[in-house]
C-alpha cells in the first residue's frame, strides 16, 4: 500500500469522525491534540479504527504522541509498521 | 524567573476567613437557602468543605450524607463518620448499592468489561488506569485492570464501546449520590455544596450532573496542596489528612493519578500553577526534579484535558437569549 493511500484513509476518517464533515480540510501536519481535534476518547477510536482496518495490533510502547500527533505522523508510522510486517 | 514550591503557600487563617465569608453571602444572600448539604466521602476535599461550611453557617445548618456502595472501601465510611462526629453535624448513612443495582450500573459494568475480557466474573474486581506521561510522551489511552478471585491480575486496553459503556455505567454512582444530596437540600431548604478542588475543576475530573453539580463550590480555586494546608488549620482528624487521595469508584483500590491525572497531585499542583502563570518549563523542572521535557508533556496534558472536558462545564445551549433579568 502506498503512503498517500494511507494518508487519505486516515484523513477521511478523522474528518468524518471528529469534524463530522468529510469536506472540511485538515492540514496534514497540524497537531491533532493541540488543535483539539482528537481527545482521549478520540484516541481510543482512532487506534481501534487503524487496528481493525489494517489488521494489526499496536504495542503500548508505540502509542506515543510522536506517532499519532498529525495525519502525516500517523501515515509515516503506519506505513513503516506495515512495511516491517511484510 | 524564579520558581519554587513556596508559590502554593497561603495564609491559612486569611483563606478560611475569605471562604467562610463568601459561603455565608452565597448561601444566605445569593442562594437564599438556610444551610448546606454535602456528601461526605471520607476524603480530604469533602472533609475540608464540611469544616468550612460549619465555620460559615454553624454546625446546626450543615447536613452530611455518607453514600457508600458495594465497591466503596470500608475506610471511607469510617472516615466520613469520623469527620461528621468531629464537626458535630447531623448526618445520614445511605447505602446506595440497591439503587445502583436497580439502575443496572453493576450489570452494565460487567457487560462492558466482558467485551474485552470475556471471562470477567461478577465477583472479580476492576479499575481503570491511564499510563504515566513521565517516562514517555504516551497517549492518554485508558486500560482496564482486573483481578480474579484467585488474585490473578491482567490489564487490557479498552475498545471504544467498552470504555464508553463502562464509564456511562459507573457515572450512575456520582449521579445517584447527587440526586440524594438534592433530595435533602429540597427537604431542608438548603443549598448543595460541591467539593471539587482546583485540579479537578480545571481539568474536568468530575461527572456532569453528578459530582460536578452543586450550588456553590468553596474550594474550587484551591490547589490540592492548599486543601491539605486548610485541613490542618481547620483541625481535621489526622487520619483524614494522611489518607492518600483515592477515587473510591471502582472495586480495586485506585489513585487519582492512575485514573486521570497521570502524575501525582503535588506535581500537578505545581505544574498547573506554573502553566497558569506562564512560567517556562525549564524553571519548573529543576524545582520538582523533572526534566524540561517532562514538564512540557504535563503542560500539553493540561491543555488537552481542558479542551476535552470543556463540554462538562458548559450550560445547556439555547437557540436565542431569553429576556429574563433573573437569568
Amino acid at each position: 500500500m502506498h503512503k498517500e493511500e494511507i494518508t487519505l484513509i486516515v484523513s477521511n476518517y478523522i474528518k468524518k469522525n471528529f469534524l463530522f464533515d468529510e469536506k472540511k480540510e485538515v492540514d496534514n501536519d497540524i497537531s491533532l491534540y493541540q488543535s483539539g481535534i482528537i481527545d482521549s476518547m478520540g484516541t481510543i477510536e482512532l487506534i481501534s479504527f487503524l487496528e481493525n482496518t489494517y489488521k494489526i495490533r499496536f504495542d503500548d510502547d508505540e502509542l506515543i504522541a510522536e506517532n499519532f500527533d498529525s495525519i502525516n505522523a500517523i501515515s509515516n508510522f503506519l506505513y513503516n509498521k506495515l512495511q516491517n510486517i511484510k | 524567573m524564579k520558581f519554587s514550591r513556596d508559590v502554593l503557600k497561603i495564609n491559612e487563617q486569611e483563606e478560611i476567613e475569605k471562604i467562610t465569608t463568601t459561603i455565608r453571602t452565597q448561601v444566605f444572600s445569593e442562594l437564599h437557602r438556610k444551610g448546606a448539604v454535602l456528601g461526605l466521602s471520607g476524603g480530604i476535599d469533602s472533609s475540608v468543605c464540611a469544616a468550612l461550611c460549619v465555620k460559615a453557617l454553624g454546625a446546626e445548618n450543615v447536613f452530611a450524607i455518607l453514600m457508600p456502595e458495594k465497591d466503596s472501601s470500608q475506610e471511607s465510611i469510617e472516615l466520613g463518620k469520623l469527620v461528621a462526629d468531629s464537626l458535630n453535624i447531623n448526618y445520614e448513612i445511605n447505602d446506595i448499592t440497591n439503587l445502583l443495582q436497580a439502575s443496572g450500573c453493576y450489570k452494565f459494568q460487567v457487560e462492558a468489561i466482558r467485551e474485552i475480557i470475556p471471562e470477567y466474573g461478577e465477583d472479580w474486581k476492576c479499575k481503570v488506569i491511564i499510563p504515566s506521561i513521565l517516562d514517555k510522551d504516551r497517549l492518554n489511552i485508558f486500560h482496564i485492570t482486573v483481578q480474579s478471585p484467585d488474585g490473578k491480575m491482567q490489564t487490557r486496553r479498552f475498545t471504544p464501546t467498552s470504555y464508553l459503556k463502562l464509564i456511562a455505567a459507573t457515572n450512575w454512582k456520582q449521579r445517584i449520590r447527587k440526586c440524594i444530596e438534592y433530595y435533602h437540600a429540597d427537604r431542608l431548604y438548603y443549598a448543595v455544596c460541591g467539593t471539587p478542588n482546583r485540579l479537578e475543576y480545571d481539568q474536568g475530573f468530575f461527572v456532569k450532573n453528578g459530582d460536578g453539580s452543586a450550588d456553590f463550590k468553596p474550594i474550587a480555586h484551591l490547589y490540592k496542596s492548599q486543601v491539605y494546608m486548610l485541613a490542618k488549620a481547620l483541625g481535621l482528624p489526622e487520619k483524614i489528612i494522611h489518607r492518600p487521595p483515592t477515587t473510591d469508584t471502582f472495586s480495586l483500590a485506585q489513585t487519582q493519578e492512575e485514573f486521570f491525572f497521570a502524575v501525582s497531585y503535588e506535581i500537578m499542583d505545581l505544574c498547573l500553577y506554573a502553566y497558569n502563570h506562564n512560567i517556562e518549563p525549564k524553571f519548573v523542572a529543576s524545582e520538582i526534579n523533572l526534566t524540561e521535557e517532562q514538564v512540557k508533556r504535563i503542560y500539553k496534558d493540561i491543555e488537552s484535558k481542558r479542551k476535552a472536558t470543556r463540554y462538562l462545564h458548559m450550560k445547556p445551549l439555547l437557540v436565542e437569549k431569553i429576556l429574563n433579568p433573573e437569568l
